[in-house]
């Protein structure tokens, strides 16, 4: 236990955050094999496995790095395109299933990296509401590129068209991806055990990334950029790091979200998803990771909790942001639970003086 | 006391979770063994909001009429998924917890396309009103001829496909000389629209039609027409066909009013409801031509239970959940399904009375209807147009 003395805080509070997510999922795993885990919950288990990753590397742009971006659902799109034309695609040779879906999450990833590498050119050079408006504009980009995309397979390899499924020319072949359609047919291949091995591997990277000295740049640039220029640190180079991780992260996640699902639309992936996953990291705490996972959890799976009340349920879960929002501002709030923690802190003490 | 501190945060960890999964569990009420328990998933929050709810309706009208003559008794149980997929399958894994038999759903084809694969992997009957993508009941072939999902057998549509529907407008067309010049204007990010337009302008094309403009919009731009308007004006397009929503169809007919351009306008069933939209003037929609199974006026009976309990004028969507819950009633008669027979048995057993040539069922949206195996419903199309304030069969 001395070692664990020894480590400093921020050590210590990352490893909690380790074992807060491997707690959760053994005793998910263990309630599952028991049979006592309902339909509903065992559904929400990979979206929220993927949301949780898109939260986290929204984190590292928005917490982190400190840039507003409005338009992370796009590199989500971005990956879970690919992912599944990845996936369409190896079917004939890769009969092994995890393998293809580990193949298309690295693809997805590193497609999404490259979409991040393309837009951070332009749109790191700006600062504030600009950048907002260019990532938000992104966003619906990367939509309306998808929304006339046909991609179709068949023996011969895969067609490519931007006029309509029938310019495919396809031989008894397949269209994976059908224009505004989306993507129909897409084998389900993602597991909860993938998920989670996808979060803790997000979280070993978001987490060092931030305790290392890239990270510790990251911050500077954040905090004061002249500052940080002064003492010879390159914003755009450190910028682009935390843009095009968030990026890689996001495209993972969204191969995780699409091979949960037979059918994908570009339309998932709006405006609205995006304010969604920012919503999750303002309210789990700005550059808080720790936070930002358990904010997704439990914005995620309350409107489903609610479903029993189905009339009520939206005006709750919306009080609940309004209320969650209004007592982590509030100075009185704050002041409240320090005091509390503060007494509990005391009574500890006394507690443990008795003891010994 | 550190290790005290972090055995406490796994402990609590634990609990959390833990609580989670109880409330999952342990939450919302289950179904009753003695009624049949049907399931139903649509949109009642979001933008299609209006199909969601006339479907929870107008199923539920058939519910009452059908418990009250005693003997055999349904429960009905309605979820909402704001029209996504995502929160479809969510709504879907809700309705097996409290222990569904048969879904009647979903309402809006692209939630529909997730839901059926689960619930044909799970073994439940699904008889969707108003769900027209073939994605849905899946082994039928594209306009291009390719086919992307393959058929889940105990999928059933109770609506026309969206490539029959545009086949069904354009012979419609064709047959009562409604223009001479069409123009055509189109969704382009939508599922349902693109599916229509798609085959009308195939069938179109082999009619002779002479179609003159064609123009698109998309979700985000659903909120000026006045350059795809002009383009068809310009083009002397005497109809315009409108494979489209009734939201954008209001304003689309607000702006050709504004601009002085009266061609007749023709849509296909999205358009019914628009009567029902507040604040739209429905003197524009006067002389408004759509494609539709089901005309109020000619269903008083149903109509006046509708406007009773609801306040509204029931559109298309009322009257094929309507039929819906009569045909599934109608089945389990037949099939001996009783509140304690286990979803996967009943669906074997429905799958078998659907595609019995001999099982047929009369109902609002019309008479006689029957089933394929392919999961087709065989009934005749019907148009419907707005005069004086009502729809009128054509």
């Amino acid at each position: 236990m001395k070692k664990w003395k020894n480590l400093s805080s921020k050590t210590r509070s990352d490893f909690l955050t380790y074992t807060m997510v491997i707690v959760a999922f053994i005793v998910l795993r263990v309630l599952s094999a028991f049979g006592m885990l309902s339909n509903s919950l065992t559904g929400l288990l990979v979206p929220l496995c993927a949301y949780i990753i898109m939260a986290v590397s929204l984190n590292l742009t928005v917490g982190v790095l400190g840039e507003l971006s409005l338009g992370h659902a796009g590199f989500m799109s971005v990956g879970a395109f690919s992912g599944v034309i990845a996936c369409a695609g190896m079917e004939s040779f890769i009969p092994n299933p995890i393998l293809r879906l580990v193949i298309a999450v690295v693809i997805g990833g590193i497609l999404a990296g490259i979409t991040g590498f393309l837009i951070g050119i332009p749109v790191l050079r700006l600062r504030g509401d600009y950048l907002a408006i260019v990532t938000l504009a992104f966003g619906e980009i990367i939509k309306n590129i998808i929304n006339c995309l046909y991609i179709g397979i068949d023996g011969s390899g895969l067609h490519f068209s931007l006029i309509s499924s029938a310019d495919l020319a396809l031989e008894n072949g397949r269209v994976v991806i059908n224009g505004p359609v989306g993507a129909v047919g897409v084998q389900k291949l993602s597991t909860f055990t993938f998920g989670f091995v996808l979060v803790m591997l997000t979280l070993i990277v978001v987490l060092n990334l931030k305790r290392s000295r890239t990270g510790r740049a990251i911050m500077a640039v954040r905090d004061n950029r002249i500052a940080a220029e002064s003492v010879g640190i390159s914003i755009t180079k450190y910028k682009m790091i935390a843009f095009i991780t968030s990026a890689v992260m996001a495209g993972a996640a969204g191969v995780l979200f699409a091979m949960n699902y037979t059918s994908l639309t570009s339309s998932k992936f709006d405006f609205n998803q995006s304010i969604l996953i920012l919503v999750f990291v303002v309210l789990g705490g700005l550059g808080n990771i720790r936070g930002s996972i358990i904010a997704t959890v439990i914005l995620y799976l309350l409107p489903e909790i609610l479903r029993p009340i189905q009339d009520y349920r939206m005006l709750i879960y919306s009080i609940v942001l309004i209320v969650v929002m209004l007592t982590t501002n509030s100075e009185k709030a704050k002041l409240f639970i320090e005091k509390q923690k503060a007494k509990l802190k005391e009574k500890k003490e006394k507690g443990g003086a008795k003891g010994e | 006391m550190k290790n005290m501190k972090k055995i406490l945060c796994a402990a609590l960890a634990v609990a959390m979770t833990a609580t989670c999964a109880v409330l999952f569990t342990g939450c919302g009420a289950k179904a009753s063994p003695d009624k049949i328990s049907i399931g139903g998933i649509g949109p009642i929050t979001g933008d299609v909001a209006i199909y969601g709810t006339a479907v929870k309706n107008g199923a539920q009208i058939a519910v009452d009429e059908i418990n009250a003559l005693g003997g055999l008794q349904i429960e009905l149980n309605f979820q909402d998924d704001v029209n996504d997929a995502e929160k479809g399958v969510n709504a879907y894994n809700n309705l097996m917890d409290w222990g569904m038999q048969i879904l009647m759903g979903t309402v809006t084809s692209t939630p529909s396309v997730s839901v059926s694969s689960e619930a044909n992997e799970d073994r439940v009957f699904m008889l969707t009103p108003s769900a027209s993508s073939t994605d849905v009941i899946g082994g039928f072939p594209d306009a291009a001829g390719n086919v992307n999902i393959a058929r889940k057998d105990n999928v059933f549509q109770l609506c026309f496909t969206d490539p029959n529907q545009g086949i069904g407008a354009a012979q419609y067309i064709a047959d009562r000389k409604l223009g001479e010049k069409i123009a055509v204007i189109y969704n382009s990010s939508d599922v349902y629209s693109t599916g229509i337009y798609d085959m009308f302008m195939v069938t179109a094309a082999d009619l002779g039609l002479n179609i003159v403009s064609v123009t698109s919009f998309t979700n985000e731009t659903a909120t000026d027409f006045n350059v795809q308007l002009n383009e068809a004006k310009n083009a002397g397009a005497d109809l315009v066909f409108l494979p489209i929503y009734y939201t954008p169809a209001t304003l689309m007919l607000k702006q050709a009013d504004a601009m002085g351009y009266e061609p007749s306008f023709l849509g296909v069933d999205g358009m019914d409801g628009i009567l029902t939209v507040e604040g739209f003037d429905t003197s524009l929609a006067e002389g408004l031509m759509f494609m539709t199974p089901f005309a109020s006026a000619e269903h008083p009976d149903f109509t006046n239970k509708y406007v009773a309990a609801h306040g509204v004028e029931p559109n298309q969507f009322a009257a094929d959940a309507y039929d819906c819950i009569y045909a599934i009633y109608e089945a389990c008669k037949i099939a001996g399904i009783d509140g304690s027979t286990p979803a996967a048995e009943a669906c074997e057993k429905l799958i078998a009375v659907f595609t019995d040539p001999e099982f047929s069922v009369d109902g609002l949206t019309g008479a006689g209807m029957q089933w394929t195996a392919d999961g087709l419903v065989s009934k005749i199309p019907q148009a419907v147009v707005i005069k004086d304030g009502k729809y009128i069969g054509m």
